[in-house]
């Protein structure tokens, strides 16, 4: 029975190969409790465990995290419902914590403390979730070939003077799809769609990277370009002399677009008073510090605890004012905005 | 040369058993892409509408180009390279041989951002150039269609070469030499006969490297190139509409299978047995040419140039980052802490996977090896779709899956009276589940194509002569498909270390692999940090491919003494 000999084995190794595995994932699980948070987290590697580290020095409580695209570890705390391993979910857009309290995948939270270092417009008015750093989307010119007083707003970005001058970020990201869920806030569809078309006839070079349409502004491939603010910050951190600037939108109108990197308590958190610690710990004054031992300092994002200042290289992009959209409305709206790109040809 | 099985005279007892085997290892695959299929019972008819309208009219024609320049240029670059180091000798050539592989350790979306942080308007060559030309000077777009396909076709191109090569050298210098005693050319001989002859790899191989560049997605991103895969990601990330994503998933692999059913129909119904191949008596191998005059130089040139852009240059420019990054003391040190266990895990997740799959294809390519082994063929093919799913949709599969099993899971165990908190989906079973879908189809095709060349009558003649069909395994079947064994577990191996959607999908806690790692600072533009993690995978995905090489030349060499 040349053959089947063959397969049993294979077999039986499989299934010894999968019982192993089984009994090291129920091994991995019941370790799992007490002096433990489990964090899932769209924030990349690198960028927060010099602040889980502090945090874990000083309460004693361990983070353990795993790293993940926003939408798959959406999709994952879905599945995975009630038996999630997950405490907090961490997320570096706005629309993203909202969609995730929209399925009912986060829990309110009441604490004093939280409150008192939080602004309300920084927190979900249902307590399910809360930012910890502003990130500011704005429009990055060329000196000398842009003059800073021929910039007003995102919206006159689609007045054809800049046509061939644009370089844009694709519709995929979901930053672009944050700022046009603010104009369909802003103004409704329809008229969110026209100037979404007018982006479009000036021909943008769309790049799929802040920090590349920068450095492209900076070699003359285009004059203007819409950036997340921290991005132009590590440039200036690494180089000085580096020449691109940040102008600050809308500050005539309705302000500027933030956005925020944030955290929310699952609704099936095991371990639900650590989590609940770690964001009070992370929007104290020790988690906000301005330089590379805090959140929004590591990364040249605002802080959202007033009591603590910016980095010094982007507090010198000058103060703005923020659109005081609800963080909520950018998830809200981000299936329309979405459409609307495909509709308006916008890649 | 050429000849058909015939009649079959074994006993079918354990071919029923064979058959349950493979039908259950074909069921692992079907049920998560079929509980996905379920889904399309109930289509979302607004979003098919707009995106009908739309974007997707794009998506398919930018997938059709993509597949077909892919292939176009795998097919080129791979066969003529493998017959240049097969037949002839040049300078270089002994190098290049195995050098010429070594791109397969280079995933596309690590040479996608090498290449655009390279080429594009920013980078130092168009910087260069303009700075000696003036700012006027005027360079092919690097972020188009035309970009992605070179990039993935430079990447791609060692799947086809290495099976091209491997079915070169087996055949047989008798063939070879009856064709140029009929006063057939090189060339003549190269066109109509070794190609034809080797159709069974090539066709695998250029298949292996399409579907590939369709089920990609980050790649296509880069480049502004969007796929029917790139759509997939967009509907169901972007639109948060899985749904839809689910239903544009479901046509893409009703197109997959078709595609696989091309391909059986192109490597054509016929076997190829050769007589006098690799038995080191009646003909062995191919005798080489020795090139001369600009030939030889030519041959180098050409050689050189596809690794120089398919290798030499995406790995300096990673070994450059790293050395940069590594001399900022701050990353030195958090990366001193976390380097080996990536590196470990990686490499685990990697070698179970590999064993698994190819464990798992040897039990449907047995089955299925034999012209009357109808539905071992039918389950073998059903088993193999997963290499033209893309990852994220392979991840949701499994997951709903395994979800389903925990639950069920917990229940019984309710009943019996104890809490389970047993979970797959967040254990290492989901992930090597998920990429024992995905390739099992790398593993199958080595498997398979290796038990091509066991001819019926081997099987016969040992009969007859009184082995039993347990010796005729281990003693006639097993060393004769040894390497084909080693070169699946090795492709498969380097494939999930690649691998990426599956990965960021299903990974558990603490089981970060180096290509998550890579992926995520590439994404945030952290190009020089991203270097590590890729350098890493390109050198640790080197070693199989090195050792699959080395493998392939001892052999060669037992058989020449023997």
């Amino acid at each position: 029975m040349k053959i089947h000999r063959l397969q049993a084995r294979s077999a039986l190794g499989t299934a010894a190969t999968a019982l192993v595995v089984i009994l090291t994932a129920a091994c991995g699980r019941s370790e799992a409790r007490s002096n433990i948070v489990n964090v899932y987290s769209t924030r990349h590697y690198g960028a927060m465990e010099p602040m889980y580290a502090a945090f874990t020095e000083e309460t004693g409580i361990r983070v353990r995290v795993s790293h993940g695209g926003m939408h798959a570890l959406l999709e994952r705390l879905k599945a995975e419902g009630e038996r999630t391993v997950a405490d907090a979910f961490f997320a570096v857009d706005a629309g993203g914590l909202w969609l995730a309290a929209n399925e009912g995948l986060l829990q309110r939270v009441e604490s004093e403390t939280i409150n008192a270092n939080i602004p309300a417009e920084l927190r979900d008015p249902e307590g399910r979730f809360f930012a910890l750093s502003q990130r500011i989307r704005s429009i990055a010119y060329m000196p000398g070939r842009v003059d800073p007083s021929e910039l007003s707003s995102y919206e006159a970005l689609a007045d054809r003077k800049w046509s061939g001058r644009l370089c844009m970020r694709p519709s995929t990201n979901v930053y672009t799809q944050s700022l046009v869920a603010s104009l369909i806030a802003a103004h409704g569809e329809e008229k969110a769609e026209q100037i979404v078309r007018g982006w479009v006839a000036n021909q943008p070079e769309y790049i799929d990277s802040d920090t590349r349409i920068l450095q492209t502004i900076a070699a003359g491939g285009c004059d203007v370009g819409v950036t997340n603010h921290y991005y132009l910050g590590r440039l200036i951190d690494q180089d000085p002399d580096f020449p691109v600037k940040m102008f600050w939108a809308n500050q005539d109108g309705r302000g500027v677009h933030r956005n925020v990197s944030g955290i929310g308590v699952t609704a099936a958190a095991a371990n639900r008073q650590n989590a609940i610690r770690l964001i009070e710990w992370l929007s104290d004054r020790a988690g906000q510090a301005p330089d590379a031992t805090g959140l929004p300092g590591s990364n040249f994002e605002f802080p959202v605890n007033s009591t603590v200042d910016a980095h010094p290289i982007i507090a010198g992009f000058g103060a703005w004012r923020a659109d005081p959209i609800p963080l909520g409305e950018y998830g809200r709206h981000q299936a329309d905005a979405i459409q609307l790109m495909e509709r308006a040809g916008y890649r | 040369m050429s000849a058909r099985a015939t009649a079959r005279p074994f006993p079918t007892a354990h071919s029923v058993l064979g058959n349950l085997l493979s039908l259950l290892v074909a069921g692992l695959v079907i049920v998560p892409m079929g509980l996905l299929l379920v889904r399309l019972l109930h289509p979302t008819t607004a979003v098919w509408i707009q995106l009908w309208e739309t974007i997707l009219p794009l998506m398919i024609r930018n997938t059709f180009l993509l597949m077909m320049g892919v292939g176009v240029i795998t097919f080129s670059l791979g066969s003529g390279l493998a017959w240049l180091v097969t037949v002839y000798r040049f300078p270089g050539q002994r190098f290049f041989d195995w050098a010429l592989v070594l791109p397969l350790a280079v995933p596309t979306y690590v040479m996608g951002f090498v290449y655009m942080a390279t080429f594009d308007f920013a980078g130092p060559v168009q910087t260069t150039l303009r700075a000696w030309f003036g700012a006027d000077l005027v360079f092919p777009n690097v972020r188009s269609g035309t970009g992605a396909i070179l990039v993935m076709g430079l990447t791609l191109y060692p799947y086809v070469y290495f099976l091209a090569r491997a079915a070169f050298r087996e055949q047989s210098s008798l063939t070879f030499d009856a064709a140029r005693a009929m006063g057939y050319s090189h060339t003549q001989t190269f066109l109509k006969l070794v190609l034809p002859m080797a159709r069974p790899s090539l066709v695998a191989g250029v298949t292996l490297a399409s579907l590939e560049a369709m089920t990609d997605f980050a790649t296509v991103r880069f480049f502004n190139f969007p796929t029917i895969s790139e759509g997939i990601v967009h509907v169901w990330q972007g639109m948060m509409n899985r749904d839809a994503a689910i239903e544009l998933a479901a046509v893409f692999l009703l197109v997959a299978l078709g595609l696989v059913m091309l391909e059986r129909a192109l490597r054509g119904r016929s076997r190829y047995y050769q007589h006098g191949a690799r038995d080191g008596r009646t003909g062995g191998r191919i005798t080489p040419v020795v090139l001369g005059g600009w030939r030889r130089w030519a041959a180098t040139g050409a050689c050189f140039l596809v690794f120089a852009a398919a290798f030499a240059l995406p790995a300096a420019r990673l070994a450059l980052w790293t050395v940069g990054d590594l001399s900022r003391a701050a990353t030195a040190t958090a990366l001193r802490t976390v380097y080996t266990g990536y590196v470990l895990r990686t490499f685990g997740l990697a070698a179970v996977a590999a064993v698994v799959a190819v464990g798992l294809a040897l039990v449907l390519a047995q089955n299925a090896r034999l012209p009357e082994h109808k539905m071992g063929r039918i389950t073998a093919r059903l088993a193999t779709m997963g290499y033209a799913v893309p990852g994220a949709v392979i991840a949701a599969g499994v997951l709903i899956t395994l979800a389903g099993v925990d639950r069920s899971i917990a229940t019984a165990a309710r009943w019996i009276g104890f809490n389970s908190s047993l979970l797959l989906t967040a254990s290492i079973v989901g992930l090597i589940y998920a990429y024992v879908v995905r390739f099992m189809a790398v593993a199958y095709n080595s498997v398979e194509s290796s038990m091509d060349k066991v001819t019926p009558q081997m099987d016969m003649a040992a009969r007859t002569l009184g082995a039993s069909p347990r010796q005729v395994l281990w003693r006639i079947h097993l060393p004769m498909v040894k390497i084909g064994l080693a070169a699946g577990a090795a492709l498969v191996f380097v494939d999930v270390m690649k691998e990426l959607p599956a990965t960021v999908l299903l990974m558990p806690f603490g089981m970060e692999t180096l290509s998550v790692w890579t992926y995520m600072l590439a994404a945030e533009s952290l190009w020089e940090s991203a270097a590590l993690p890729a350098l890493t995978i390109v050198v640790v995905g080197l070693l199989p491919v090195l050792l699959l090489m080395r493998v392939g030349r001892l052999t060669t060499a037992e058989e020449r003494s023997a």
